[in-house]
């Protein structure tokens, strides 16, 4: 198949959405409800009625910031804290303002959150400081309510295409994108004022202790295709260092749910059933202790919950298996975990790129702005601290609205040919060969090397030494086979992939110090060095085509925490273990 | 280097007495985030192509007679 035999569609719109999961979908809404004469386009890899991570729903919402249960200002406390103080405070504080408007939103929208008896929003304390979880045990139909008002709106939205690359001006500006239908492997060039990129995270990167490539914690179609084409574009990507590593429900592999169970009374124990850690919050400094504790002899770790109540349980129950993971009951049935009498078995995850969990992501101020004029990114992606799924709608929203005010006052970019002739063509090269590697084993060749050489405690000779096993796969590039459209969509997810890895590798190498608990252990430097390093690092493609990094100051905090305050964080570990209740 | 094939157990079961693909039914094909069932053309009956599943189980919740059934992959089982 030569280039030029496929068909490339051209189309034009305003403003271009990639990813139609979470807030994709708010930002395409937000840009409508804006402006509604704009002509707004969500192009999502799956199908926007059931992609992402909220595919089947939530359980709660991780970080709301609800008058009466918190301030904003608390909030950007907290979570400056939780990030070791590497945050840009204004995106966060632009979050956690927006929080409480956004619940009340999707609430009119009829997104059910729990309410106590006078309809007041039911909050839960889960993070070390303040409170912050709603659980929303009847979130099954997120989905359904964005995927209403998409269309409501009139939201064109075309499923199945995969954006590869975006395209820029030459005067720098974004100018588009190109994609690739995941099942006749057609283009689609789409030509628009400003793009807003929503991919996920790069949930794809380090192989689970399964084996199974897709038995990832997050949903696999979030293979870091969002970073990779931010990176591609010249945009600055930051702190991807401080890589998302979760506790997990082992080999299954999701979540257990400390932050469900959590409220009710359970809590993660050693294999004497007793706690460890003061706060299940995830962090960087919870991961560490959670590690320490495998290390120590004292795992497996466990969620316990076997001393719970009877209807506690049952409404757990209730919840866990009904709502976000729904096929976690299934798992637990088979090897016959029942939390009223066993606990669940737990482990640590592969490692990947995420800042709704963690912080690393492609850099954005408070309007969501990458470096590149035109393009955006929210949700996963987009480098706000532990944003989790509010985070993507309230970011994704501010995205969208800023967008449709850039467009007034910018015309369209054109392009180069040459770009398209050029991306086409690397496309479309895997499907030229009928002999070679497939995407499968390349894919977990490269995956299983992550684990390998760039899993913390990360050993720079280690980190180096995968660097090299990178380069040597993507020399095997030139033998990568696809022999039709799934195979290519698996074939450029690949590539993705492998893009990320590389970039794992140099971020790690570039902080050389150790930051974020587990996230960014550096056994050669144990220490945090805030003379040096206490700043953003930055990750971009240089005028030349390599990967550079530089240090990005953290603006002065416009919510001052005290340093007798920073390091609440860091003292998790239980003093004196508790006998088990 | 040629191409071999290998095969594996598909975690996800259609019953094929309760499909309606003959009469049109895409609903799982179109939901699958990774877009791994497919019909087949002879039968008219879905199935699953390819051994990539989240277990995330939108097949099963959204399909209109119930036929799809979700187990846990193997491996991780
Ligand atoms: C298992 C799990 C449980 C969670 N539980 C909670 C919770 O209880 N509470 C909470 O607040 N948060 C939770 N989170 C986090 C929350 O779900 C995410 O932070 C949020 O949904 C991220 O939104 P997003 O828009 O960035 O990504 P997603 O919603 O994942 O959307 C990304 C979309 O981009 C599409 N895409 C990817 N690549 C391309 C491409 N190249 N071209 C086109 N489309 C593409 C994908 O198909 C997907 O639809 C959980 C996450 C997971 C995975
Ligand atoms: S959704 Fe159900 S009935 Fe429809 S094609 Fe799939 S299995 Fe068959
Ligand atoms: S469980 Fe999810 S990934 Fe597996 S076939 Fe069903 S929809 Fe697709």
């Amino acid at each position: 198949m030569a280039a030029s035999a496929h068909r490339i569609e051209i189309i034009e719109t305003d403003i271009l959405v990639i990813g139609g999961g979470t807030g994709g979908p708010m930002a395409a809404i937000k840009a409508k409800e804006a402006d509604p004469s704009l002509r707004v386009m969500v192009m999502e890899k799956a199908n926007v009625k059931r992609s992402g991570a909220i595919s089947m729903g939530m359980d709660g919402l991780n970080n709301a910031v609800v008058p009466g249960y918190a301030t904003p200002e608390q909030y950007v406390k907290e979570i400056t804290v939780a990030n070791d103080g590497i945050v840009n405070q204004a995106a966060v504080m632009a979050y956690a303002r927006g929080s409480f408007p956004m619940i009340q939103y999707l609430d009119k929208l009829g997104v059910k959150f729990e309410k106590d008896g006078s309809g007041e929003y039911n909050m839960r304390k889960v993070h070390h400081l303040g409170t912050y979880v709603l659980p929303m045990p009847e979130g099954h139909n997120v989905k359904k309510v964005l995927y209403r008002q998409l269309r409501r709106l009139q939201v064109a939205v075309t499923n199945r295409y995969m954006a590869t690359r975006l395209l820029k001006g030459p005067d720098g500006r974004i100018a588009g994108a190109i994609g690739v239908n995941t099942r006749t492997s057609e283009f689609l060039v789409v030509k628009a004022k400003s793009v807003v990129l929503a991919c996920g995270a790069a949930g794809r990167l380090g192989l689970p202790a399964s084996g199974y490539l897709f038995g990832t914690y997050e949903n696999p179609a979030n293979c870091g295709d969002g970073y990779a084409m931010a990176y591609h574009a010249g945009a600055q990507l930051a702190n991807l260092e401080c890589y998302q590593i979760n506790p997990l429900i082992k080999d299954y592999n999701g979540p257990s749910c400390a932050y469900v169970t959590g409220p009710f009374g359970g809590y993660t124990a050693n294999n004497r059933g007793e706690r460890f850690i003061e706060c299940d919050y995830w962090s960087g400094q919870m991961m560490l202790e959670f590690w320490r504790e495998l290390q120590s002899g004292n795992g497996p770790v466990f969620l316990k919950m076997d001393h719970l109540r009877e209807e506690t349980i049952a409404e757990i129950e209730t919840i866990l298996h009904t709502n976000e993971r729904p096929s976690r009951g299934r798992f637990h049935d088979r090897r016959g975990t029942d939390y009223r009498h066993r606990p669940v078995e737990m482990h640590i995850s592969e490692i990947g790129f995420c800042s709704g969990h963690s912080a690393s992501g492609v850099w954005v101020d408070e309007h969501a702005r990458t470096t590149v004029p035109g393009l955006y990114a929210v949700g996963d992606m987009a480098g706000v601290p532990h944003n989790y799924m509010l985070g993507a709608f309230v970011n994704g929203g501010i995205a969208g609205a800023d967008a449709a005010a850039y467009c007034a006052s910018n015309p369209l970019a054109s392009y180069d040919q040459g770009d398209i002739d050029a991306e086409t063509a690397r496309v479309l090269a895997p499907t030229l060969r009928t002999d070679g590697l497939t995407p499968h084993e390349m894919e977990f060749k490269t995956r299983r090397l992550v684990n390998d050489y760039l899993d913390p405690p990360k050993v720079t000779a280690k980190m180096k030494l995968g660097q090299r096993r990178f380069a040597e796969i993507r020399e095997d590039l030139d033998l990568l086979v696809a022999r039709d459209p799934h195979e290519l969509h698996r074939a450029l997810e690949m590539q993705s992939i492998l893009d990320c890895a590389d970039m794992a590798a140099a971020a790690s190498l570039y902080r050389t110090e150790s930051r974020w608990g587990f996230y960014h252990l550096r056994v050669d430097h144990p220490e945090t060095d805030d003379v040096n390093w206490n700043c953003h690092t930055v990750l971009f493609k240089d005028d030349r085509g390599r990967m550079a990094h530089a240090k990005r100051e953290v603006d002065p905090y416009i919510v001052p925490v005290a340093a007798e305050d920073m390091s609440a964080y860091h003292q998790l570990r239980i003093k004196t273990p508790e006998a088990a209740e | 280097m040629p191409i071999i094939t290998q095969s594996s157990s598909a975690a996800v079961v259609i019953d094929d007495a309760k499909c309606i693909a003959e009469k049109g039914c895409r609903v799982c094909v179109d939901v699958c985030p990774l877009d791994i069932l497919a019909i087949d053309e002879v039968r008219q009956k879905a199935y699953m192509k390819y051994d990539e599943c989240w277990y995330c189980m939108p097949c099963e919740v959204d399909c209109p007679t119930n036929a799809v059934k979700v187990n846990i992959p193997y491996l991780l089982r």
